[in-house]
This record gives structure tokens, C-alpha cells and sequence, in this order.
């Protein structure tokens, strides 16, 4: 670097460009959260059902092996859109389908990838299919590109 | 080693090593679960390997991070550290707690595991990389506060270096955003959003700050190139690195509800995060170029250059690839994240532990100029296997990858296979990657053998100019 280039320059963009930045995110975050966030995640919809359907999700380490909007991990499908894609967007039928897809796992098959066999109430079931539900009618851009997730 | 107390680093390298091989160990389990699907079952499910993989891996770099800590900051304030009998007790501390609660994931069922450690009076538990009882994320938090006293109290009393100012301050940032851990709100979405805040912020925030101080630090030693010259890359680093990854978050935001204005910012900010790494690789190559000895640790330079390296294909390269909004639509959450994943974790904050431990191990053993010839070279065998590997697990994972896009989401609704279909289709990259990663066990078995090695290297090895007084 040229010589005259000096280090308190340097220090001077690190400070001057971290402060700016830094306070640049937390307006956008402001935004992001009191504005934006309200009309595109349908938090009116956002029942006790749901809340206690996320704490079946966390307990259960669910992210583990599934992705849910495209984070967690990738050794069992996407969950974010599972009520569109097994349950054709109607309630009663993805209930129904989780109830019983829930109470089959593990499958056993050899060589399969295996679902553990969590335990889980009828009402858990039912409070962990709102979540997914609830989390499928989130604005996210039009993600994924296709039903399979 | 310049003062006594720089010793108690190796307690902590040591665990890091130890927790390392743990880390490594499970990674084979998870190769195997993806091409023999039920491959320990129910003993050891995926879900639980995965958390163990992960968490050694935050844990065992975390420690290294204190171990440089504890190792470079007396040496630069010029003092003692303030409290070698903290450090030590922290040590035990986060030792007991670390390993108890990677016992408590392998032996309780997770549900099981939230429930006694009450996790109902503060649900923080079941997200990505946060999995920890709510009770050992507050012993997390105490640890680094009890550290970060230890060290600033030493720093305080001493030279003021700006190696010392920015590692400091990007351990107070790792400290500060720890905090975001403990907001699990009820709303998924804002969940997420503050989530990145702990996962993005660390590993493209204020980790760059310690993995650059340390380099910078480990540069200053092996290369006596001008501390002055020295400081000013490290400042430009940091800036560079913050300017670009502080809206760069950005990226993470494109698909989990907020506005599309991060689609943009997200797109354009870290589409410049390459440039932080890039400018690492310029500097250590300048600055060895430069150097004004031949430092006798020839394995310690060769961990300086690799990290540079490494870090900018894996994080800089690799993230480039896949972080612009049109692409990331189709790869967001595939094996090409993975791949990503695998190589910046190795590249940027593996390496630059290794590269520490490397300078500061053979020092702290009696060995001022480093490790015998022989061990030299069995090291650097160990570096160039578990590299070669860790490059080729990338390559696999991504071909794995763009396969995934191919099969499971470029076609439309209807047409594209279903995921377990899709991964089925993949099985030969994920045998592949699996080969590769036995590969790199074996480069950790010839790295740990090098430890086991007698014998160090003499100041007659320092050919070009006398070795001049640290600066």
C-alpha cells in the first residue's frame, strides 16, 4: 500500500464504517420488524394452537433432520410448505395425515433414513400441524421454487 | 513465551483438540447415515449426531479462541495475565459444562433433555446450532464474561496494541450477540430474523475480527515485518469486513419473510463479503513475502498461508457462489450450503486455531523455534490431508448439490422428484464426500502423532538476517 496511505486512515474507515454501517442495520431492522413484518408473516393468525405447536418443534429438535424455510438440516425434507404438499392446503386433511404419519414412524425399513417415533400426543399433533400450517402462509418471497421443497 | 501465565492457553488448545476429534468422529457418523440411511438407528439418530457435530464444533473453536486469547494478550500488553487462577477455573468450568451437555444429548432423549433442564421457564432449546439447555447457554454467557474481565482487566494495565483492541473487541461482539440466544419470541419469523443476529454476526461479523488479530499477531511473530505495517492491513481487513457483512445478513433474509428490499441489499453486500478474505490472502502472502526472518516453525507459516487461503475459497468463493437472490432461490437449503458450510468453518476458524496452536504449542513445550524437523513434517502432512480432503468433501458435497437443484427444484411442480427421491439419485456423492472424510480422519490422526514427536527445531535455522527482537 502506498505510503501515504497511513493506519490511522485504515482505523479511521474501520471506525467510520462500522459506526455507519452498524447503525444503518438497526434502522433497517426497525423497519424490517415494526412495518414490513406485520402484514407479510399474518401474526393475527397466530393463535396459543401455534405457539405451543413451535415448542413441539423445539423440543423434539425437529431442525435437526428437517429444514423449515430452508434452514436446519438437509437429511429429511423441507417442512415450510408439508401442509401444501400433504395435506392439499385443508386442515382436516393434514391433521388427519400427520396423525397417522406421526403414529407409523419409524418406518424400519432397512436402509432407510428413519423418523424416531417422538411419543407425541394427539393434541401435540394437532398443535405442531397449526405450527406448520400457520408457518406455510408466511410471505417469503415465493419460496421454494416447486411443492417438493 | 515472554510470561509464565501465557501458559495456561494449553489446557485450552489441549480440549480443543481433544473436543475436535469428538467433532470429527461424529461427522463420520453423519457421512454414513446419508448413504446408510438407518446406520445407527435408534441409538444414535441423525438429528442428535448432527447437534453433537455442530455444538463440538462452536464449543472446541470457542475454546481455541480463548486459548490464542489467554496465549497472545499478556504477551502484548507486555504483563502478566491478571488472573491465571480465573482462566484455569473458567477452564474447569466450561470444560464440566461443555461435556456434560453433549453427554446429556447422546444420552437423554432432546424432549426429555428441555424438560429436566426446564427449559418451559426460558424455552430457548431446539434451534439450529442453539440446541444447548437454556442453563447451559447462561453458562456459556458467564464463562465469556469472566473471561472478558480476565482479559481486559491485562490488556488495561498493559501496552495498548492494536492486535489487543481488535480481538478484544470482537470477543465483547461475540459476548454482546451471545445475548440473542435467549430471545426465542413466539413468531417464527422474528425468531429467525434475531437468530442470524447470533449465527450470521459471529461467524461473518466479529469472528473475522479474532481470526484477523490472530493472524496478524502470528504474522507479526514469524515474519518481523514492522508491527505498523502490520496494524494498518488488519484495520483495512476488519473494516472491509464489517462494511460488507453487517448488511450482508442480508442474504439470510431473502426467504423467511422479510420485505424484499433485503433481496437487494442482501445480493449486493455479500456479494462484497469475498473481499475481507481476499485482502487475508494478499496479506499474509505480502507479509511473508516481506519477512525479515526465516522463523524455524515452518509448519506455523504454512497454517498462516493455508487459513488465508482456505478461508477465502470456502467463505469467500464458495458463499459467492450461491448468495446472489435469482441463485439462492434455487439452492437455498441444499447440499451446496453444506458444501459451503464445510469448507469457510475449516477454512476461516479451524485453520486459524490450528495455525495458533502450530506458533504457541511448540513455545509453551520448551521449543522457542518451533518443533524438530520431523515433527515439522508430519504436521504439515496432517495439514495437507485433512486440506486436500476437506476441498474434495467440498467438491462432492456441491456436485451433490447441484444435482439436488437439478432433480429436486429447477423443474416445475409435478415434474421435479420429491426430495427422498432426489437423494437417492445423489447416494454416489454422499459415498464420495464419506471417502474423503475418512481421508481427513487420517489427516487428524498423522496431525495429532506430530504432537508425539521429540525434539525441537535451533535458532541456526534461521538463515536469512538475525532474528531480530519481537516488535
Amino acid at each position: 500500500m502506498a505510503e501515504r496511505f497511513t493506519k490511522s486512515m485504515a482505523r479511521n474507515i474501520y471506525l467510520g464504517g462500522s459506526t455507519f454501517f452498524i447503525l444503518l442495520f438497526l434502522v433497517l431492522t426497525f423497519d424490517t420488524q415494526s412495518r414490513a413484518m406485520p402484514e407479510r408473516d399474518n401474526r393475527d393468525q397466530l393463535t396459543e394452537e401455534v405457539v405451543r405447536g413451535k415448542h413441539v418443534w423445539e423440543n423434539n429438535n425437529c431442525v435437526g433432520c428437517h429444514s423449515l424455510m430452508g434452514e436446519g438440516a438437509y437429511f429429511a425434507p423441507e417442512l415450510a410448505n408439508v401442509f401444501d404438499r400433504r395435506g392439499a392446503a385443508d386442515s382436516d386433511v393434514f391433521k388427519a395425515y400427520m396423525n397417522a404419519w406421526m403414529n407409523a414412524m419409524p418406518t424400519n425399513v432397512p436402509g432407510r433414513r428413519q423418523m424416531p417415533q417422538f411419543n407425541l400426543t394427539d393434541q401435540e399433533i394437532n398443535d405442531l400441524s397449526s405450527f406448520l400450517e400457520w408457518t406455510s402462509k408466511i410471505d417469503d418471497n415465493g419460496w421454494p421454487p416447486n411443492i417438493e421443497g | 513465551m515472554k510470561y509464565e501465565s501465557q501458559r495456561v492457553a494449553m489446557p485450552y488448545f489441549i480440549f480443543a483438540l481433544v473436543l475436535f476429534a469428538g467433532q470429527i468422529v461424529f461427522g463420520l457418523v453423519l457421512g454414513m447415515q446419508y448413504v446408510v440411511g438407518d446406520f445407527l438407528f435408534p441409538e444414535i439418530p441423525f438429528n442428535v449426531a448432527r447437534m453433537v457435530h455442530t455444538n463440538l464444533l462452536i464449543v472446541w473453536l470457542l475454546f481455541g479462541f480463548m486459548g490464542a486469547t489467554y496465549y497472545l494478550v499478556p504477551e502484548e500488553a507486555q504483563t502478566e495475565l491478571y488472573s491465571p487462577l480465573l482462566a484455569w477455573i473458567l477452564f474447569w468450568v466450561f470444560a464440566v459444562a461443555g461435556t456434560l451437555t453433549i453427554l446429556g444429548y447422546l444420552f437423554v432423549d432432546y424432549a426429555t433433555l428441555a424438560d429436566i433442564t426446564m427449559n418451559k421457564l426460558l424455552p430457548t432449546m431446539g434451534r439450529e446450532f442453539l440446541e444447548q439447555p437454556t442453563i447451559t447457554k447462561i453458562g456459556i454467557a458467564l464463562v465469556v464474561v469472566g473471561f472478558l474481565f480476565n482479559i481486559m482487566m491485562t490488556a488495561l494495565k498493559g501496552r495498548k496494541t492494536v492486535v489487543n483492541i481488535v480481538l478484544i473487541t470482537g470477543l465483547i461482539g461475540l459476548a454482546v450477540l451471545w445475548l440473542f440466544s435467549f430471545y426465542n419470541p413466539s413468531n417464527l419469523t422474528t425468531d429467525k430474523y434475531f437468530w442470524w443476529f447470533v449465527v450470521h454476526l459471529w461467524v461473518e461479523g466479529v469472528w473475522e475480527l479474532i481470526m484477523a488479530a490472530i493472524l496478524a499477531y502470528v504474522l507479526i511473530k514469524i515474519t518481523g515485518v514492522d508491527r505498523e505495517v502490520i496494524e494498518k492491513w488488519l484495520y483495512i481487513i476488519i473494516a472491509m469486513a464489517l462494511i460488507t457483512g453487517i448488511i450482508g445478513t442480508g442474504h439470510h433474509f431473502f426467504w423467511i419473510g422479510p420485505p424484499e428490499y433485503w433481496l437487494w441489499l442482501g445480493s449486493v453486500f455479500s456479494a462484497l463479503e469475498p473481499l475481507p478474505f481476499f485482502m487475508m490472502v494478499l496479506f499474509a502472502f505480502t507479509m511473508i513475502n516481506r519477512r525479515k526472518r526465516n522463523h524455524p516453525n515452518k509448519a506455523a507459516m504454512l497454517w498462516a498461508m493455508g487459513t488465508a487461503v482456505m478461508a477465502f475459497l470456502g467463505a469467500g468463493v464458495w458463499g459467492f457462489l450461491h448468495t446472489l437472490a435469482p441463485i439462492n432461490y434455487y439452492t437455498h437449503g441444499t447440499q451446496l450450503t453444506a458444501a459451503h458450510g464445510h469448507m469457510a468453518f475449516y477454512g476461516a476458524y479451524v485453520m486459524i486455531v490450528l495455525t495458533i496452536i502450530s506458533y504457541a504449542m511448540p513455545i509453551m513445550r520448551g521449543r522457542p523455534y518451533g518443533n524438530s524437523n520431523t515433527a515439522q513434517v508430519v504436521e504439515m502432512w496432517g495439514f495437507w490431508l485433512m486440506t486436500i480432503s476437506m476441498v474434495f468433501i467440498t467438491l462432492f458435497l456441491t456436485g451433490a448439490g447441484i444435482l439436488q437443484i437439478w432433480l429436486q427444484r429447477i423443474p416445475e411442480s409435478g415434474e421435479a422428484l420429491s426430495f427422498m427421491a432426489t437423494q437417492d439419485n445423489i447416494v454416489l456423492f454422499y459415498w464420495a464426500r464419506m471417502i474423503a472424510g475418512c481421508f481427513f480422519m487420517a489427516g487428524l490422526v498423522v496431525y495429532f502423532g506430530s504432537f508425539f514427536i521429540k525434539g525441537q527445531a535451533s535458532f541456526d535455522e534461521e538463515v536469512r538476517g538475525a532474528a531480530i527482537q519481537d516488535a
